[in-house]
């Protein structure tokens, strides 16, 4: 098959491959920076430009790329494919395309390496110049920043299309035949972007005894380190903002789990937020969100009425509050244990001692735990800082159980409040009128924006009839309990009615006509 | 030798127009071009760098790849405004198309002038919409985008079947191949012309005075 070829051919052949390899990577990913690419044209010849095309070429990637080839070059069966993913800050990854290099079988022996074969793969590269703008991920890679990242993953070997997802498009960028195959680049993209969350619950490492260790090689190395598309153009050396941002990202992966609350609890204590630059802030703030609406649900699941937790993305200064709060006594903290509300609230009035630092006001926010109708225990109103939660200003006041439910039992008071922490923010919307703990108080229900003088009737009074209105007659049960047979037994009679008076009717259908 | 001819069709916005057409014309235009030739002794020659730049339309969800030189750029920037200002002025539901052909010039014996063999004509039919609120300009942003990527995506299927290049030419011929007038990049020889279809779909001819003379030439 390469009988025909000279061995200046095969090694210029072999050159061209080699560095059209290397060029195809840089394409990839520098079009995947997020950034536009601007290189200038030079009339006159340097040498050091492969294929005529001013291709800068970014240290890393190259270093990359013959980590990956290893010495080989592509070749029949063994392909280079370059792997571009996106990377939520929360922890999501999504593979969004896989491009491929492969050589084929089919030859062409007569075609001239040092001219035809070389032209051609300069062609090759500007048509992949140009379809790397037109794939969704193009775009995608525009926008990316704090919320998600796009990364990059070169390999050698079989093409892995299966996590590209079902209905995957392909597009061929071209082909140039050689005297020992033919080359081919294409593209696999996907197309359905629905993120699959439980995604990280397979791939993340378990909890318990986790090793939290920033700067080491990421577990999964027999797939090939996934690398951020965000190389920032060095003032002469190679500035890596590689590891601070994959690290990061790290962390945010591992600390998910769906183990029980105690368990969360006490990994929190080996979770150690990363000390990274204010660009990475964000992403362990929103981890740690997140984190917190786990260990509430599951409160919530144990039968503590505790509400749901809105996440709102945290701001630097959260950063300083999530060791604080991680130091606190977590022992105390049992927010998921189901016992009586005495002995939670005995807990929480504990953890409020022990907390020196309090959160500012602006941060702060309260659980207003809801008593039973029959329970004679104070109720205690509790900030979430003091339940040694992260984030403990984000959560909001929790929402009335169903017993408490104003629609259902209208003459219900509205939540008490506790004096026993002084601020508060309290529910706008219920209402303000009442204000003991221990004793129900008929307060009649104001609905806002209502005024009792014009109106005969309470506005309130309206809402409880029109939410309560009596049953419709056609429906009542006395109708109901006339038999079907009792109907059947009656039809004759109305029919005879109906036959004798069907003159009547006749002349009623003609006045209609 | 057949020439090859492509057609394009695209509907867009008036305002899209420039861009869209530009978009297209690069892409092709960044095929069809190479570094400057530099000759040397023995016949052999090097050839120069081009460089790449990304260019975002306004009108247009789309990215597109040219190249780094401003005179090309300039050229067809005219090209592409007179054709605009032909569709504008031929009414509200312009049509026409923009033609971007590939020759090579063939020397002739006097008193004959040198002969124009087109050998890849590259034809964009456009059709300008008029849209009627703000939602519709936005949808029409997004969906011309997709548009011209698939468009792309077709041009690159073309020239990747490497059909008819004309040959590579000794120094002495290379003005009957290439474009050599620029100081940066070198295309193969073109001409960008252009006609507008009035509403009744018959061809009002509007062509280039190069064309008219072409003809003569014959």
């Amino acid at each position: 098959m390469e009988a025909d070829l000279s061995l200046q051919d095969r090694k210029d052949l072999d050159k061209f491959i080699k560095f059209f390899a290397l060029k195809t990577v840089q394409v990839i990913v520098q079009a995947r920076l997020g950034e536009k690419i601007c290189t200038r044209s030079s009339s006159s010849p340097t040498g050091s430009d492969w294929f005529n095309l001013a291709i800068k070429d970014i240290p890393e990637v190259t270093h990359e790329a013959k980590k990956a080839l290893s010495g080989q070059l592509p070749g029949i069966g063994r392909s280079m494919c370059v792997e571009i993913s996106l990377k939520t800050s929360e922890g999501d990854s999504m593979e969004l395309e896989t491009w491929c290099l492969e050589v084929n079988e089919k030859c062409d022996r007569d075609i001239k390496v040092s001219y035809t074969v070389y032209n051609r793969l300069s062609l090759l590269l500007k048509s992949l110049l140009a379809i790397t703008r037109v794939t969704p991920a193009y775009k995608l890679s525009r926008k990316q920043g704090h919320d998600y990242v796009i990364l990059y993953r070169i390999y050698f070997g079989e093409v892995q299309l299966a996590v590209l997802g079902e209905g995957f498009q392909t597009v061929r960028v071209g082909v140039v035949g050689t005297p020992i195959g033919t080359i081919t680049l294409s593209c696999a993209y996907r197309t359905n972007l629905a993120f699959m969350s439980t995604r990280q619950f397979e791939r993340a490492a378990p909890i318990m005894g986790i090793i939290v260790d920033h700067f080491v090689d990421r577990p999964f190395v027999t797939v090939g380190p996934m690398h951020p598309c965000t190389y920032r153009t060095p003032a002469g050396d190679e500035v890596l903002e590689y590891p601070g941002v994959e690290d990061s990202q790290e962390v945010c992966t591992t600390s998910f789990s769906t183990s029980p609350p105690s368990q969360l609890c006490s990994s929190r204590l080996s979770y150690q937020p990363p000390t990274l630059g204010s660009a990475d802030l964000l992403c362990p703030a929103v981890l740690n969100a997140t984190h917190l609406h786990q260990i509430v649900n599951q409160g919530k699941d144990g039968g503590v009425p505790l509400g749901p937790v809105q996440l709102l993305h945290g701001t630097p200064a959260d950063h300083g509050k999530i060791s604080t709060c991680n130091t606190a006594d977590t022992t105390q903290h049992v927010p998921a244990t189901p016992s009586s509300s005495g002995e939670e609230t005995e807990a929480m009035t504990r953890s409020n001692e022990t907390k020196s630092s309090s959160p500012t006001n602006a941060l702060e926010a309260t659980f207003i735990r809801k008593v039973g109708a029959l329970v004679n225990k104070p109720t205690t109103q509790v900030t979430t800082a003091s339940l040694d939660l992260p984030f403990a200003a984000f959560a909001p006041k929790n929402f009335d159980l169903e017993e408490n439910d104003i629609m259902l039992h209208p003459n219900d008071s509205p939540p008490p409040e506790s004096p026993l922490q002084g601020s508060l923010h309290s529910d706008g919307s219920s209402g303000s009128s009442g204000q003991t703990q221990d004793d129900f108080v008929m307060v009649d229900f104001k609905p806002a924006f209502s005024k009792d003088d014009l109106l005969p009737m309470d506005l309130g009074t309206f809402y409880r009839e029109f939410q309560n209105p009596p049953q419709l007659s056609s429906l009542s049960v006395d109708v109901s309990a006339q038999s079907m047979a009792e109907d059947l037994d009656s039809l004759p009679e109305k029919l005879a009615l109906y036959e004798k008076n069907i003159d009547e009717f006749d002349a009623f259908v003609d006045t209609l006509q | 030798m057949n020439c090859r001819s492509q057609v394009l069709e695209v509907s867009v916005e008036g305002r899209q127009v420039d861009e869209a057409m530009l978009a297209l014309l690069h892409t092709i235009l960044l095929h069809r071009s190479t570094g400057k030739f530099h000759y040397k002794k023995e016949g052999t020659y090097s050839i120069g760098t081009v460089g790449i730049q990304d260019i975002d339309c306004d009108f247009i969800d789309f990215t597109f790849v040219r190249l780094s030189s401003d005179e090309l750029d300039r050229a067809i920037r005219k090209a592409v405004g007179e054709f605009k200002d032909a569709l504008r002025s031929s009414g509200n539901d312009g049509a026409g198309q923009i033609s971007l052909e590939f020759y090579q010039k063939k020397k002739s014996r006097w008193p004959f002038s040198d002969e124009c063999i087109p050998w890849e004509v590259w034809s964009i039919k456009v059709n300008v919409v008029n849209l009627a609120n703000e939602q519709e300009r936005q949808i029409c942003r997004e969906k011309v985008g997709e548009k011209l990527g698939e468009k792309v995506i077709n041009i690159v299927e073309v020239i990747n079947r490497h059909e008819y290049l004309p040959k590579m030419p000794t120094q002495s011929e290379v003005d009957n191949v290439f474009d050599t007038s620029l100081k940066d990049v070198q295309p193969y020889l073109y001409k960008i012309s252009f006609q507008i279809t009035d509403s009744l779909g018959t061809s009002v001819s509007t062509t280039m005075r190069r064309l008219i003379k072409d003809t003569l030439a014959l």
